[in-house]
């Protein structure tokens, strides 16, 4: 008996722990991008390294790039040396790249998937901490720093300590109208973001196993945002059918003979964990976050808390702070709160199920006066699929800006970002303070809730506009 | 990686809970393709007002605490973003020691890939240490990692801390982790032998 983790964990081990050293664990597949790799390459090239295996590494523009006309050159100087740099780095070492005008260039955490680089069963690493994303695949991937691209690029291995085991039990199945976003905000509300320090955590339950691939993935995206290592999610017949079809998963014989060992990952029942936590989602609404962390968050029938309800006299003095750069007033009804700007994207929520989603609710609407909205698909393929099904037409005609493929708005490296004290309804999964523009005040959303503030013009319940949700 | 043996250092109280790296080192400062040059930037959003001048009220824009060398802050310091700008920015700033509660995974592991000591210690010693920074402001500590001790100068605070001896003497040592590693390249290379992984074609 043994749990996903486990089965993952002892499949790679170059050198088992000892008394005096952790384990040395192997690392199947290993992302790059332009922000935080160009160190690591340059630290190869002091030392006169090279990179072990080119063959299982990937690198693609994301984070730093424009979102606006490509044929343009990039205005930031800055950005542009990084971009260049990146390209230059994988020449010199031989590792593929998917740059600004490849046709499947996107958001590092949606074109492995989409391309069938993520398998169930490897490990996966980044220097990027949504890495966590690829476990929706029954992987084991987690975001890791610059020196340690560097060490991964250089040995294929890494040095790791064994974390702790966490099993996250969602009771219920899904009510309509909430979404696997509304989950996970439920999940880190639940146990706040340092909640699952030191651990993988492993969904499970019968809502889990309903979800669709792309809802798996928006699941274990924010595991980080619970403080976890990782999320992953045992692979099922889910994960079956969408590897099926990928470019580069082994076709044939060869794809009959991985997809048995593949679900033969999956936990054994019986297994035991570290840790459970139990979700109960059976009267879930659709999540919102009024404050400066991903816990900071409500379903959006409550109201802005109150501080000074709050016992523990820490908790109340962040929760001032965060209202206050928030510009909230405690007890004001959170579906009342006005929204400036709307963000439909990220590594979190722009595939193209939640392009469809949103457009279900956008469709024959109107974006609200003095709201400015975007769509920025995740990747060259989701905006193509997008634009086939006429997903492009449904934002446009509805006023939404339809932009390439890039992280965006989510951290704001490019232009895409929010004035001070402007609000934003937004897909992505981080509402720190200033992460999407200097003063800039986020509310983490569902794809259905960020489309319905946009027609509205404030934080809405989905479930009240009277539209068709897809459940 | 330069070795931590011992540091001696003037105490930066930052009272919060969470500071997420975003807040460390925004992201406007990561287009950067070198590792240095980051401390200019440390806390930029806290530090310095909307026109760019310094805002008094920020802890490290009052003396002498700018010139602080250990930090002490509230609970799971570190979290967010994967991004080593982060213990770039604290190191180049003047820092090698920061001292919480708790922290989170990603930003603790880069912190000891730099030399950046991150220190825990429980509730009530980090309480303790809020207060005496506050109330003396030239007020110093020494962290001995060999001893695995903190303590100040004037005796009024002595307090042992806990680290796993791997961490420990990698830092005692300042050794190139990957040249380290590199002892291990006929063990990774027998493990490739029987470990089959699906390829990244050259061209994509």
């Amino acid at each position: 008996m043994a749990t996903l983790f486990e089965k993952i964990w002892d499949n790679h081990l170059v050198r088992e722990e000892t008394a005096g050293q952790s384990t040395l664990l192997y690392i199947d597949r290993h992302y790059i991008h332009e922000v935080t790799s160009p160190q690591a390459f340059s630290g190869l090239r002091e030392t006169g390294r090279k990179v072990r295996r080119p063959d299982l590494t990937v690198a693609v523009m994301d984070h730093n790039v424009p979102t606006s006309d490509r044929t343009l050159p990039i205005k930031d100087e800055i950005a542009r040396r990084q971009i260049e740099q990146l390209a230059k780095n994988c020449q010199e070492f031989d590792v593929p790249l998917l740059d600004l005008h490849h046709p499947d260039q996107g958001i590092v955490h949606i074109i492995g998937p989409e391309l069938g680089l993520t398998q169930p069963g490897m490990t996966i690493v980044c220097g990027d901490s949504h890495t966590s994303t690829h476990g929706a695949f029954g992987s084991l991937a987690f975001g890791i720093g610059t020196s340690e691209v560097e060490h991964v690029l250089a040995t294929q291995t890494l040095w790791q300590a064994r974390p702790k085991t966490m099993e996250v039990r969602f009771v219920g199945s899904r009510p309509f109208g909430t979404t696997a976003k509304d989950m996970i905000l439920a999940l880190i509300r639940q146990i706040g973001i340092a909640g699952a320090t030191g651990h993988v955590i492993e969904y499970t339950g019968a809502a889990v196993t309903a979800l669709s691939m792309e809802e798996r993935m928006t699941l274990c995206n924010m595991s980080i945002e619970a403080g976890a290592r990782a999320g992953m999610v045992s692979p099922d017949h889910v994960t079956i059918d969408y590897l099926q079809s990928r470019p580069y998963v082994p076709q044939g014989a060869q794809f009959e003979s991985a997809r048995k060992q593949w679900l033969e990952l999956a936990t054994d029942p019986g297994s035991v964990f570290d840790r459970v936590v139990e979700v109960d989602i059976r009267q879930l609404a659709p999540m919102v976050t009024w404050g400066t962390n991903p816990e900071m968050s409500a379903p959006i029938t409550e109201s802005v808390p109150d501080p000074a309800l709050e016992t523990d006299p820490d908790r109340a003095d962040t929760m001032r702070r965060a209202l206050a750069y928030m510009g909230l007033t405690p007890g004001i009804p959170l579906n009342q709160i006005p929204v400036q700007r709307v963000f439909v994207g990220s590594c979190t929520n722009g595939r193209l199920d939640d392009l469809r989603r949103a457009a279900s609710i956008i469709k024959g609407q109107r974006v609200a006066a003095g709201v400015r909205a975007m769509v920025v698909p995740g990747s060259g393929r989701v905006k193509r699929s997008a634009e086939e099904e006429g997903l492009d037409s449904v934002f446009k005609d509805a006023g939404f800006e339809w932009r390439e493929p890039g992280c965006s708005m989510c951290l704001g490296m490019n232009e895409d970002i929010l004035e001070p004290g402007e609000r934003a309804a937004s897909t992505s999964n981080r509402n720190f303070e200033g992460r999407q523009g200097r003063g800039g005040r986020t509310h983490l959303v569902s794809p259905e809730m960020a489309a319905a503030a946009a027609i509205t013009g404030h934080l809405v319940d989905v479930r009240a506009l009277g539209l068709e949700v897809r459940s | 990686m330069n070795p931590f043996t011992t540091h001696t250092g003037m105490v930066a109280p930052l009272r919060r809970s969470n500071v997420d790296t975003d807040q460390i080192i925004p992201k406007q400062f990561l287009k950067r393709i070198e590792r240095t040059g980051f401390g200019q930037f440390l806390f930029y959003d806290w530090r310095f007002n909307e026109n760019g001048l310094p805002n008094s009220d920020f802890v490290l824009n009052q003396p002498p605490y700018n010139h602080a060398t250990i930090l002490i802050a509230g609970p799971n310091f570190g979290c967010g973003s994967s991004r080593e700008h982060a213990p770039w920015a604290l190191m180049d700033f003047g820092f090698r020691v920061i001292i919480a509660p708790s922290f989170a995974d990603i930003f603790y592991n880069n912190c000891f890939q730099n030399g950046l000591l991150p220190l825990t210690l429980e509730d009530p010693d980090i309480n303790r240490l809020f207060d005496l920074t506050t109330r003396s402001r030239e007020w110093a500590l020494t962290v001995n990692l060999e001893e695995q001790t903190v303590k100040s100068a004037d005796g009024q605070f002595e307090s042992h801390f806990d680290i796993h001896p791997e961490r420990r003497e990698k830092l005692l040592r300042g050794l190139d982790p990957i040249g380290e590693t590199l002892l291990f390249t006929s063990a990774i290379g027998a493990y490739e032998k029987y470990h089959a992984v699906p390829l990244v074609p050259s061209s994509l």
